[in-house]
């Protein structure tokens, strides 16, 4: 697993049925990125649901968070609209893993990504990065934290 | 983790107040989770009485639960007329008939002077007190509802477990 210092992998992945997102657009940002096991399963969805309600939190530190996991941009788009999500989910579909196992946060023995976090400086370098028990939602503090010693 | 702040004078509390056990719920009122906890936690206090003291701190998921910021406001305006208990009593006992609608007449079931609740519930400050206790549960490791903490940690389990731990550290 990437750890803090190390530059992170540039991806384009879904995150719309006709829509890509590049990492490297978002230089001059702060990224968090949100792996996780998959769309629909009771954990990811509080976990989704929390992060949900702290987009402005997030953005008083300048930060976007995304979600990451193998479920299909369709998958993803049902799973968005149900929870009314705010902020993109990325389908980590086509080579299925392979964003996540660059960041090496991939579990091959279920075929899916592990419950990992990372946040990512506005120069692109891990700033921060937490893997999390499967079934154990990792709440938000630890980001808000990192993220705090990002903007001092 | 630990709770962040400790329990303070914004806070509303009920049991007993040099009680040995502080228990802290992060809770939602429109949360099915948090309504089945609620008779667990009234037979805790009934159990324990002044032996613990009970916190409660709003942490409305405002977008899955379209209900749950207003009914955290509305026992927030409650507690302006010092009637936070019986709002929030109220709240959880009625949980499946939640609406905006339903939060004045549970406002005149308790006996508020409405018009002053209705003010109250809209004040900047009110919406501010629930922010704040939002921003404390994330701070403190909130990761969903209910989430507990005792004597300042993070309790890993829910109202049934809480009642099983204070059993047997009275015994």
């Amino acid at each position: 697993m990437l750890k803090a210092g190390d530059k992170a992998p540039e991806f384009e992945l879904y995150a719309t049925p006709d829509q890509k997102i590049k990492l490297s657009e978002f230089k001059g940002k702060n990224v968090i990125l949100a792996f996780y096991p998959a769309d629909w399963s009771p954990v990811c969805s509080d976990q989704m649901a929390l992060y949900n309600e702290m987009l402005k939190f997030f953005n008083k530190y300048n930060a976007d968070i995304m979600g990451v996991s193998v479920d299909s941009k369709w998958c993803h788009l049902a799973f968005e609209q149900d929870r009314k999500l705010h902020f993109p989910l990325l389908s980590d579909f086509e080579p299925k893993g392979a964003v996540s196992k660059a960041y090496g946060v991939y579990d091959e023995k279920a075929g899916e990504s592990k419950r990992a976090l990372f946040v990512i400086d506005k120069d692109g370098i891990i700033a921060w990065s937490y893997l999390s028990p499967t079934a154990i939602n990792p709440g938000a503090d630890g980001i808000l934290d990192a993220l705090e010693e990002l903007t001092k | 983790m630990s709770l962040k702040p400790a329990i303070g004078q914004a806070d509303h509390k009920q049991g007993g107040h040099k009680a040995s056990i502080e228990i802290v719920e992060y809770g939602d009122y429109q949360c099915p989770y948090c309504g089945a906890a609620y008779p667990i936690l009234k037979q805790i206090e009934d159990t324990f009485g002044d032996q613990i003291l009970f916190v409660f701190r709003n942490f409305p998921l405002q977008e899955a639960h379209r209900f749950a910021m207003v009914a955290a406001q509305a026992a927030e305006a409650a507690a302006r007329q010092d009637k936070f208990w019986e709002m929030h009593d109220a709240i959880f006992e009625n949980q499946q008939q939640l609406s905006d609608a339903y939060l004045f007449s549970l406002a005149e079931q308790i006996g508020l002077d409405v018009d002053q609740f209705q003010i109250d519930l809209e004040a900047e400050s009110t919406v501010k007190k629930v922010e704040d206790d939002f921003e404390s549960g994330v701070r403190s490791g909130v990761n969903g509802t209910p989430s507990f903490f005792v004597n300042g940690q993070k309790f890993d389990g829910g109202a049934e477990d809480l009642m099983a731990m204070l059993k047997e550290s009275t015994q």
